[in-house]
């Protein structure tokens, strides 16, 4: 993963990660058991707040290095798919949350 | 200069695939998302390996944007229509850049990359071959770009937009929630900056807001002096892009800067005086 300047890691992330002394928030986005690899997931903070998006990776996977809180984690894919889930983070963990759309 | 000078809608750009005279490029974070597919005869720009010198921490100079520029079949009488992931972050760095180097006509595609993924808009992988051209650019436009001490001078005399998420501006994350947070730099923002998250400027497609709510944003919620010079920063200077695009493309403000050396210079700096907490 790249750590320096902004850039995504290429071909977007991929499970497990280490939580090490991190937040992180990560999970995979299906349709009938199979990975939805067009789609981004949100993270919002209180009142919806936007804080971070990134695209789905190949296998539909996402994460985020979140601060310690509660979260919502939006989802949206073609044809007009939201999706949402209340997460809990916190340092040293990786909170998994699966999302089927 | 107005919206529709340098914003175009999917349907433009669908109809200008193929047009000998616009060249679409993509811009992403993730260099790799244009391999997966772009718009069909979109050429590809790396922010990182095309538009940073390799050794310093600066842009690519004016020869090396020529050369550049020539390599991918790109004139200088084209008209360039940029887009990309992340809500057009690193397109609107890209427009900026070009702006900065003199590039004339320049377009950005509203939505950019997710919203022609969402609307299920057709993607290829096909990768163009353009003839090569001697491109031409200009000296730097010195009125586009802020550097360190023009910021710490501007300090309580300009307005200074700090457009990070308000975890970033309060000093709780020192980089967005998608990436790693180690960084050996200090938090927080720099004194009598207000934060507006470039999030807020655009709706949850990656479209921009109207004008309408882009000036209440700015001059009512945010009670920016639109009597005065700006200046945008964030992290590294993309997001930053985003705003300036917003304040000086679509808004018209003359005077807006975009400080791309941003938080990761600012707050690395010996002695410059930063702010924790919410905008005093």
């Amino acid at each position: 993963m790249s750590t320096d300047g902004c850039g995504a890691p290429a071909g977007g992330v991929s499970a497990p990660a280490t939580a090490g002394s991190q937040a992180i928030v990560e999970g995979r986005v299906t349709r009938d058991g199979a990975a939805v690899a067009t789609g981004y997931a949100r993270l919002l903070g209180t009142g919806d707040e936007f804080v971070a998006e990134v695209p789905l990776g190949d296998d539909g996977g996402f994460r985020f290095f979140a601060a310690p809180g509660s979260w919502t984690l939006r989802v949206l894919a073609p044809g007009g798919v939201r999706a949402e889930r209340l997460v809990q983070a916190d340092y040293g963990q990786v909170t998994n949350v699966d999302v089927t759309i | 200069m107005s919206r529709s000078d340098v914003l175009v809608d999917a349907d433009w750009a669908e109809a200008h695939i193929g047009d000998p005279h616009v060249v679409i490029v993509e811009v992403d974070e993730d260099t790799s998302a244009y391999d997966k597919g772009h718009i069909p005869s979109a050429v590809k720009l790396d922010w990182k390996k095309d538009l940073q010198d390799p050794v310093r921490r600066d842009f690519v100079d004016k020869t090396g944007f020529e050369a550049l520029l020539s390599a991918r079949g790109i004139s200088d009488d084209d008209t360039i229509l940029l887009y990309g992931g992340n809500n057009n972050w690193f397109a609107a760095y890209a427009y900026w850049y070009f702006k900065l180097y003199g590039h004339d006509k320049v377009l950005l595609l509203d939505g950019g990359r997710k919203k022609w993924e969402l609307d299920s808009r057709e993607l290829s992988t096909e990768v163009p071959q353009r003839p090569r051209t001697s491109y031409t650019a200009r000296e730097q436009d010195s009125s586009l770009r802020a550097l360190r001490d023009e910021v710490i001078d501007a300090i309580g005399k300009r307005n200074l937009v700090d457009v990070r998420s308000p975890d970033e501006f309060t000093g709780r994350l020192l980089a967005p929630a998608h990436l790693p947070q180690e960084q050996a730099q200090r938090a927080g923002h720099i004194p009598t900056a207000r934060n507006v998250p470039w999030s807020k400027a655009a709706n949850e497609d990656g479209t921009f807001r109207s004008d309408e709510e882009l000036r209440h944003l700015y001059e009512d919620e945010a009670a920016l002096d639109f009597g005065r010079d700006t200046i945008a920063y964030c992290r590294i200077g993309e997001r930053s892009a985003h705003t300036w695009f917003v304040l000086h493309e679509l808004l018209g403000l003359p005077n807006v800067k975009n400080y791309d050396g941003s938080w990761t210079e600012y707050g690395s700096l010996v002695g410059v005086p930063i702010e924790l907490g919410e905008a005093r």
